[in-house]
């Protein structure tokens, strides 16, 4: 009886380490040097669109905070961690005021993604993905949300063919554990098992990189990234 | 022409359903093959310019069970702005190659030149057959482009390089679906082509005896003018499309230059020109419009002749006028093209044969007109929808007057104005054309009357009807509405929404109008009063044949001779003011 | 009775016709040319109204002796037929010297209309401005102070980032201060050189009001110049079909004095 406790609290502590053990990677991402002014964009052909932004919004290439803290950085999970299957959650992808909200998501291989149109124009989605089908939808106002997934990891550059000065991302992964950076920089990966992991930053215009990192325990283990901004 | 070439032509009658009805080599069910196509895609047609004018008076709302023709094209029933423009390119493509080109010249040129030259059939009944199954597999071919993929091509029918050629890239209904239309129009092209060499083999080779050139009916001549005409025509487009084709599938670059970037796409192709899809386009597409318009004259004046009981008071004048705009279509192309970014010099180059080309339709209208003083105008459906389509030429006609100058060219070009310019002068009159054909021959083809009731309601609201869609047209262009627009947000075009619900209103209204007509045509066929063997009085051959509809060999066996020409109307016989052309008698004092 | 009906339907039809025509309003909607506000526009205006004015004519003429004819011709009781006087002669005569003169004189008209605007180069201090059309928007260029324009890469377009040009400002120095703007902004009564580029497919660029009209031909470079003599918004609208997007390919046409022009295009510097 006693022996039998014993394997299965034994086996319990082997099968859900989870449970006992979840460390958590997290930290700031910023960046070196003057980032490119982000221009105003200019909607004057799309009025209805013009009139929802009194003070021209801009490009968000380079999104900046304080502390020059970098936005809109993907941290995510490239290796060590279990490829997870595709949480059943749909992510949403809006399209308002003739700009993509928000500018990235991530989403699973195989994860439902949803994109509507709140505008009154037509708007034409188009994800440029190299890897994954390439397609465009257009998207009349008042026709029903569409429904997509995304086969194999990639990061898609989306656009809208009607509106050219829309832009946003799609950060298609193959795990479940990522985050993506506001202006103040500041990501979490929490729920890690104890392992060896690899913690990959992607930006869009100023790339990639990456950082080994070792969970033990229940630890939260901190790492920031820097990235070079660029000139042009 | 001898007798060993008209005999040797000729083929025994058919036996079995598949040999009488289906791979027929008669001339005459040919030519209902052709008429039944053309029906088939004249309703398509139709059917999609009431989605299109829907969609442009209510872009965001759904229309009901679309999605099921399209789920990507009509998401919830809401046409997207590809789906718009793809349903106006295969409305175009349809209309103009499938209807304008088949009916009033293959459907019925097929069933009624051998007959009224007195020939037993066509030059090459072989020929013939595959002709229209050839047309048939290109019109699968179009059709098929609706179940592809991303859909039909949107490009419109005329196909502009490089969104045409450099394929999926330049937007939905740009891969598979411009393929399709690209190899349907090219085997088109070969259809047209065999029949045209079989209508101008058969008309000098196998008139009968005593029919002379001079003695054959006008639209015999229109027919042949025609004929001619398109075998230049088709002839070019044919090679066009294939290298259309291969810049799209097999790497080349005719009509595509270097440094597009389509889509964040950069393209691979260099040194192509997209003038030059424009200028091999339109050397068709010109004269394409005479093929469509020209065998329409001639039915309408062949029927007017009849319906007055008098003969023009020139047919050589006519005659000579078809010529002479055949011959000048050749050299109006660039008129399509004065703001393409040619040479400004060519825009007065081709601008001045374009006006020349008013003056032999004048000639025409003029005779038209004059040749109604004085006469006996019988009024019946036929008829009506004769003079009918001399008010249709007329309007159309003078709104070209203003797109043939380039400077006006430059406010009106690629504005409504031009779409209810072709629409009226080629579209609605040629339809008139076909249904004065089709009221006037059915007697002939299935031996009973149409009804006339029927018919002439069928008139009144399709004349008025029409006039109510397409002059608007003239208006909105006037105003500077730009055409293939899929909804009207522009600031200037938003005032102009009202002209376009009256517009949809007068479509929707003038389609169902038609259903009168097609149920008149199947109601005739099987309930209709049965016909004499010439219930109009009139000339020609066709009305001289034993039965109605003729035998397989038209005549019974018999080589008519021919003693007059077919205008022997408002002159004294033994049997009243006409004489037919097989009668030996000779014409007395005219009454 | 059917003729009399026609008759009178096709001449009630052809007034009802030429009314919009003469009114200038149809459904309560205005249903002619907007106002001109170029130094070419007059002469296109005027061809425009002399061939209304011939058009209009020969149309009402024909549908007229059309009605009249067929009310007096059509469905009557039998009778002794008559010929136009004349015969044909005299109505192929009418055509051709009718006919011919008016498409000579229009032509002739209209000649220098063209002209005016295509037959001769944008004079020396013309202002210079590039415009590119790719689906679905028109961008505008200005050379700025150095006076240069920027070569164009279309393998660094990167319209997310607004480089529609594909400039290369790291690499090509003439490219850092090249202006781009989404609206046409120009000074009043100067003439513009507008150079036309295309980036993807055919495009054309449409000016009611200037009564000005081109295409864009990818692969060539074509160049329209005017000049407008009104302050005010103005709509440039594609009329050459390039794709979905095509009924929403517009831009605005600003026109500005020369002060606001050059305060505008200092700001655009910064």
């Amino acid at each position: 009886m006693r022996a039998s406790c014993h394997c299965i609290a034994a086996l319990a502590a082997v099968l859900c380490p989870a449970l006992m053990f979840a460390g958590t990677i997290s930290g700031k991402v910023t960046y070196t040097g003057t980032p490119v002014k982000q221009k105003p964009i200019d909607m004057s052909k799309e009025p209805s669109c013009a009139q929802q932004h009194p003070t021209p919004i801009t490009t968000e290439t380079i999104v900046t905070g304080a502390n020059n803290t970098l936005g809109n950085v993907v941290v995510y999970i490239s290796a060590g961690a279990d490829d997870a299957n595709a949480p059943s959650q749909t992510v949403t992808f809006t399209q308002k005021g003739c700009q993509y909200i928000p500018h990235v998501i991530a989403l699973h291989t195989g994860q439902e993604l949803q994109v509507s149109n709140a505008d009154q124009t037509s708007h034409n989605i188009h994800p440029l993905a190299k890897v994954n089908r390439e397609w465009n939808k257009s998207q009349p106002p008042g026709s029903p949300a569409i429904q997509e997934k995304f086969d194999q990891p990639e990061f898609i550059s989306v656009k809208c063919n009607i509106h050219p000065w829309m832009h946003g991302w799609f950060a298609v992964l193959k795990t479940n554990h990522y985050s993506i950076t506001g202006d103040s920089g500041g990501f979490s990966l929490p729920n890690l098992p104890p392992g060896k992991y690899t913690v990959t930053a992607w930006h869009e215009d100023y790339g990639t990189q990456t950082q080994d990192v070792t969970i033990t325990g229940n630890e939260t283990k901190s790492i920031d990234f820097s990235f070079k901004a660029k000139a042009y | 022409m001898s007798e060993a070439s008209a005999h040797a032509a000729q083929h025994a009658a058919p036996t079995g359903f598949i040999r009488k009805y289906v791979f027929s080599l008669d001339h005459k069910i040919i030519g209902l093959q052709y008429y039944g196509l053309a029906l088939v895609a004249v309703v398509i047609g139709m059917v999609l310019s009431w989605l299109m004018r829907i969609h442009l008076i209510a872009p965001n709302w759904p229309i009901p069970g679309l999605q099921f023709l399209s789920k990507v094209g009509a998401p919830g029933g809401v046409m997207t702005p590809e789906y718009y423009l793809s349903l106006m390119t295969m409305h175009g493509t349809l209309m103009v190659f499938f209807v304008l080109t088949n009916a009033p010249f293959a459907a019925f040129g097929n069933y009624f030149l051998p007959i009224q030259i007195g020939a037993e059939d066509m030059a090459f009944p072989r020929f013939n057959m595959m002709s229209f199954w050839t047309t048939f597999v290109a019109f699968c071919i179009l059709i098929s482009a609706f179940f592809v993929g991303d859909g039909p091509p949107l490009s419109g029918w005329t196909a502009y390089a490089p969104l045409s050629a450099v394929g999926a890239d330049s937007g939905p209904g740009q891969g598979l679906g411009q393929t399709l239309w690209g190899l349907s129009i090219f085997v088109f092209c070969i259809a047209s082509l065999l029949g045209s060499l079989n209508f101008i083999a058969t008309t000098l080779d196998l008139r009968t005896k005593g029919m002379t050139l001079a003695r054959m009916p006008i639209c015999t001549w229109a027919w042949f003018i025609t004929a001619c005409i398109s075998l230049l025509a088709f002839a070019v487009l044919l090679p066009a499309c294939l290298l259309l084709v291969l810049d799209r599938v097999g790497g080349t670059s005719f009509f595509i230059p270097s440094g597009l970037n389509i889509s964040d796409h950069l393209q691979p192709h260099q040194g192509g020109s997209p003038l030059l899809w424009q200028h091999l386009f339109w050397f068709f597409g010109h004269p394409e419009v005479y093929i469509a318009i020209l065998p329409a004259i001639g039915i309408v004046s062949h029927i007017l002749i009849n319906s007055m009981r008098k003969p023009m008071l020139s047919q050589k004048v006519i005659i000579y006028c078809m010529m002479s705009i055949g011959f000048l279509s050749y050299m109006v192309w660039g008129h399509h093209m004065f703001l393409s970014g040619m040479n400004p010099f060519s825009a007065l180059v081709f601008s001045f044969p374009t006006l020349m080309i008013t003056i032999p339709a004048t000639i025409m209208t003029l005779i038209w007109l004059g040749s109604l003083y004085g006469s006996n105008l019988r009024i019946n459906t036929a008829s009506l929808f004769c003079l009918g389509f001399i008010s249709m030429f007329v309007s159309g006609g003078v709104s070209g007057f203003f797109l043939a100058q380039p400077s006006i060219d430059i406010y009106l070009h690629a504005t409504y104005f031009v779409v209810g310019h072709f629409h009226m002068v080629m579209g609605v009159a040629a339809i008139f054309a076909v249904f004065a054909g089709t009221y006037f021959w059915f007697p002939k083809m299935t031996g009973r009357m149409m009804n006339e009731t029927l018919g002439r309601l069928h008139f009144w609201l399709t004349f008025i009807g029409t006039y109510c869609i397409f002059m608007p047209f003239h208006y909105l262009g006037l105003a500077g509405n730009v055409r293939r627009y899929s909804a009207f947000t522009d600031d200037f075009l938003v005032p102009l929404l009202p002209v376009h619900k009256f517009i949809t209103y007068s479509a929707l209204f003038t389609g169902a109008v038609q259903l009168i007509f097609l149920f008149n045509l199947i109601y005739s066929r099987f309930k209709g009063t049965p016909a004499t063997a010439n219930p109009w009085e009139a000339t020609s051959l066709e009305w001289s044949t034993p039965s109605s509809p003729p035998p397989f060999d038209n005549f019974g066996g018999v080589h008519p001779v021919v003693y007059h020409d077919p205008y022997q109307y408002g002159v004294k016989s033994s049997t009243a003011d006409y004489l037919m052309q097989t009668s030996p008698e000779r014409a007395g004092e005219t009454p | 009775m059917g003729g009399k009906i026609f008759a009178v339907l096709v001449i009630v039809i052809a007034i009802a016709s030429a009314v919009p025509i003469i009114t200038h309003t149809f459904l309560g909607a205005s249903v002619t040319p907007p106002q001109d506000i170029s130094t070419h526009g007059a002469e296109i205006d005027k061809q425009l109204d002399e061939t209304m004015i011939e058009a209009g004519l020969s149309f009402l003429a024909a549908q007229l002796l059309l009605g009249v004819f067929v009310w007096q011709f059509g469905g009557r009781k039998a009778g002794p037929l008559k010929n136009f006087p004349g015969g044909s002669k005299y109505l192929v005569l009418a055509a051709l010297l009718l006919v011919g003169a008016e498409a000579i004189a229009l032509g002739a008209m209209g000649t220098k209309a063209w002209a005016k605007v295509y037959f001769q180069p944008a004079s020396a201090d013309a202002l210079p401005i590039q415009a590119q059309a790719g689906q679905f928007a028109f961008y505008f260029r200005y050379a700025g102070p150095d006076g240069k324009f920027g070569a164009i890469h279309p393998e660094k377009i990167d319209e997310g980032n607004s480089n529609f040009f594909g400039l290369d400002p790291e690499n090509d120095i003439p490219a850092r201060d090249d202006i781009t703007s989404g609206e046409l902004v120009i000074p009043v009564n100067k003439e513009i050189h507008l150079m036309m580029h295309a980036k993807d497919v055919g495009h054309s660029f449409y000016v009611r009001e200037l009564r000005i009209q081109q295409d864009f031909v990818p692969g060539l470079d074509l160049s329209l110049h005017f000049t407008a003599t009104k302050v005010g918004r103005y709509e440039i609208v594609c009329t050459q079909l390039c794709g979905l997007g095509h009924y929403n390919m517009k831009a605005y046409l600003n026109v500005m004095s020369q002060d606001d022009f050059d305060k505008w295009l200092k700001a655009q510097s910064s």
